[in-house]
């Protein structure tokens, strides 16, 4: 009773410029930029030059290390610059530039229909790894990791993702409702290589017809569908967890020590399209939309299409765009330009116009609580804030556990003195990595 | 992460605040006089840390919510003590805001009186001062409140003590006499007091109190409606009340904290507070004398000088409800709410430290 009532937040959802629009088919982008790192781990190399004639569904960089991915070409056409070019989250990457030919060819050998259900859990997941899939709900961690636990962890449940709490995304509610049938089949696919037969899908309850189609489809296969409480940050992995499961994952653990690996939904469409018909990781659907759009849509884009062409698909800016996010308004990253390309784990382009961008100047923190009761990993974001500001990170990280922070933003949504918590929270991150102490 | 990335959230220290406010910056970079200017600059786009979407609650709203919530209590006190109260709050509350608006200016800060705190400040030290005072008290009472109390601190958010309290302690121990003279109140039984029952309690008695008001129901209806004396906005329970409810039906205080102080209140002035042993005191009176409804619901509800987490308000409000009863039951004076409070934001630091909120993935479950 005296303990957290809940946690979270309940922001504008702004979903209902593009919740009812269907998912439009890309024209063809004359030009993709590719970065090497689109993904948690180590950046691939690039195994073409400049000038190189390459098809679409070709590996254009191979994944090295143990942790990276795969990338291949999502055009046909050619390599015109392996260079480091603006990358949404890092700033600059290397990236492999190609130019249309128009032809949009497929590589040779990628096109194969498979019978998923003959291939063994290793096949599978080499399959996986080849496609260069990638958890594509934001996170970008790379999927045939995620999905081979280490021998001797065990995995109970299967949490396949459709929360989508970030508001004005609707990729994913669009995806369950166009893409219903390989969403099941990858959740199948999935089961297999896991062995799990324990699975649910969980979806925000703001979402109630993709709720009772995916229902639909599941009846049958064993698959459970569950409405889950709207709530930001519901969709991050330790609060659905807890919501469906009643589990918390330890502090500084995955969600596999407790026995649950969670998957997006939109990674399950992704691996259904790599098995069964061998397409690798080229395209994916995102929300564009925002108040300085003209007309928000959700897009299937080639990856490494720019903003400016995916944003001139929905009829370009009707106002200059004050701020432009990769991802979603809580958790998604500011963009400098709009010459950056769409990566894998790029769920929307928000551009928001001047009124929409409602940060005031910062005060001094008055104690009122709200981010204590916001957050939902039971933190205390005052403190953090007034520790960054200090740069006390010892005592930031030892007494107030800083590194259980997922960044999810909603102490800075509530604080009515405006400061920038998640701000201070990654400078002192960043400081402590620095000193080399966790 | 890159390089760039790192450049951008780790700068030097001296110059990391700069960094943070980099979008702020931009903004204020460009000329807001010219508007045309203004539109043509538009071209950039804010970089800033997610995230990206911000509720619109804010401290002047906060503020203004409870200034607003005052207001029924204060405009019945006007019509109850007259001119005199009006006289009093005005002085404390605009006062309040002048000296803010001079620190600020002294210390070359952002002035900022329009966020209601100022006011919110000043007036409810008005409302803890007897109707009558000269207007140099509250003041006085504003000088030492804003400019000792909270502006030598550091402003807003960095003050120890609740800054209206430190404000009516300084008067109480500068001016006793002054503090301490009630304007004579003709009471629903006709008789002709100048003592607030708390006082009438310290010195007579409670059969005392009950013989003052007429009987035990005229005690409670006077102490409930207000009709009594009193500093100026603590006498009216029922408005006050109103108002604390309104307060966390927006969630602006937490009601853990009223409930447990008025309630450990009550529990300990029915338990000790009689003559006839042990559960032979009146709880009713005790919670509704003094001004402990105007302090649990709008004092020890402060955010800066009470503890941030829900655990540690409830320690917080026992502790502020257990020295209450201390001072009126055993101490010398005979309202404790001021000193309680001030004596428990002492320890506000201390709670913090040690009662932290439910972390996740390091508990039983899971």
């Amino acid at each position: 009773m005296l303990g957290k009532i809940k946690w979270g937040i309940h922001p504008d959802t702004h979903k209902s410029p593009t919740e009812g629009k269907a998912i439009e088919s890309n024209e063809l982008p004359n030009r993709v930029i590719l970065p090497v790192q689109q993904h948690i781990g180590a950046p691939s190399v690039p195994i073409v030059k400049k000038g190189d004639l390459v098809k679409k569904g070709q590996l254009l960089a191979e994944a090295k290390a143990p942790v990276s991915s795969n990338v291949h070409a999502t055009i046909s056409g050619k390599v015109v610059d392996v260079s480091d070019q603006p990358h949404p989250v890092l700033g600059k990457c290397q990236a492999i530039a190609i130019e249309s030919d128009g032809a949009d060819e497929w590589a040779e050998g990628v096109l194969i229909e498979r019978d998923w259900q003959k291939l063994n859990p290793a096949e599978i997941l080499e399959i996986i790894k080849e496609a260069g899939i990638v958890g594509l709900g934001g996170a970008t961690f790379p999927t045939h990791i995620k999905l081979a636990p280490p021998s001797g962890s065990k995995v109970d449940t299967l949490i396949i993702n459709a929360a989508e709490c970030e508001p004005y995304l609707t990729a994913d509610h669009r995806i369950m409702l166009e893409y219903t049938e390989r969403v099941i089949t990858g959740i199948q696919i999935i089961q297999k290589v896991l062995g799990v037969s324990n699975v649910i899908v969980g979806i925000e309850d703001n979402k109630m017809d993709a709720v009772k189609v995916m229902a639909h489809a599941a009846a049958g296969t064993g698959i459970k569908v569950a409405a889950v409480p709207t709530r930001y940050p519901q969709g991050a992995e330790k609060t659905l967890i807890k919501t469906l499961l009643k589990r918390e994952v330890p502090s500084g653990k995955l969600p596999l020590s407790i026995g649950v690996v969670v998957q997006n939904v939109g990674t399950a469409v992704a691996i259904c399209d790599a098995v069964r018909n061998g397409i690798p990781l080229i395209e994916r659907v995102v929300t564009v939309s925002g108040g300085a759009i003209q007309e928000p849509k959700n897009l299937k884009l080639r990856i490494g299409t720019t903003f400016a062409e995916a944003i001139a698909q929905c009829g370009g800016l009707k106002s200059p765009a004050k701020k432009l996010i990769m991802g979603g308004p809580l958790m998604g990253a500011a963009q400098y330009t709009t010459d950056v390309p769409v990566i894998k784990g790029a769920s929307g382009i928000l551009a928001f116009a001047r009124e929409e961008v409602n940060d005031g100047p910062e005060s001094p923190c008055i104690r009122c609580g709200s981010c204590l009761d916001a957050c939902p990993m039971g933190l205390n974001p005052s403190m953090l804030s007034i520790l960054g500001e200090r740069s006390f990170v010892e005592e930031a990280v030892n007494e107030y556990h800083l590194f259980d922070c997922m960044e999810c933003g909603c102490c800075t949504y509530v604080c009515p003195a405006k400061r920038k918590i998640i701000h201070y929270i990654r400078y002192s991150k960043k400081m402590s990595a620095q000193k080399g102490g966790k | 992460m890159s390089d760039d990335i790192q450049k951008e959230v780790a700068p030097e220290e001296a110059v990391q605040k700069e960094a943070v406010k980099k979008a702020a910056a931009k903004k204020e970079a460009v000329p807001k006089e010219d508007a045309a200017n203004e539109v043509e600059t538009l071209d950039y786009m804010i970089v800033s840390s997610s995230p990206h979407l911000f509720d619109d609650n804010s401290i002047k709203k906060i503020m203004w919510t409870v200034n607003l919530t005052l207001a029924p209590a204060v405009i019945f006190s006007i019509y109850y003590f007259g001119l005199q109260a009006l006289i009093t709050l005005l002085a404390g509350s605009l006062s309040a805001v002048a000296f803010e608006a001079a620190s600020q200016k002294i210390m070359k800060k952002k002035i900022t009186i329009d966020d209601g705190s100022a006011f919110l400040c000043g007036l409810l030290l008005a409302m803890c001062l007897p109707p009558a005072v000269p207007i140099f008290v509250p003041i006085v009472g504003s000088f030492i409140a804003i400019v000792v109390a909270k502006h030598s601190m550091g402003g807003l958010g960095y003050n120890i003590f609740n800054p209206a309290h430190i404000g009516r302690a300084a008067l109480m121990v500068s001016w006793p006499v002054l503090m301490t003279s009630w304007t004579t109140i003709t009471t629903a039984a006709d008789v002709t007091t100048s003592a607030t029952p708390l006082n009438i309690l310290k010195l007579q008695g409670y059969e005392a109190v009950v013989n003052t008001f007429g009987s035990q129901t005229e005690l409670y209806k006077a102490l409930f409606l207000g009709l009594r004396n009193g500093s100026i906005g603590e006498t009216c329970v029922v408005l006050l009340t109103l108002g604390g409810l309104f307060l966390i039906y927006k969630r602006i205080i937490d009601w853990v904290v009223p409930v447990t102080m008025i309630g450990t209140v009550g529990v300990l002035t029915w338990m000790f507070g009689g003559t006839n042993g042990i559960l032979s005191g009146d709880p009713l009176f005790h919670m509704m004398a003094g001004g402990l409804i105007i302090g649990a619901f709008f004092m020890a509800t402060d955010m800066v000088t009470t503890p941030i987490t829900r655990k540690g308000k409830v320690i917080f409000a026992a502790g502020a409800g257990i020295i209450t009863v201390l001072i009126r039951l055993l101490g010398g004076y005979p309202e404790g709410v001021c000193y309680s409070i001030l004596l428990m934001n002492c320890v506000t630091p201390l709670i913090d430290r040690y009662i932290q909120p439910t972390l996740y993935g390091r508990g039983e479950i899971g």
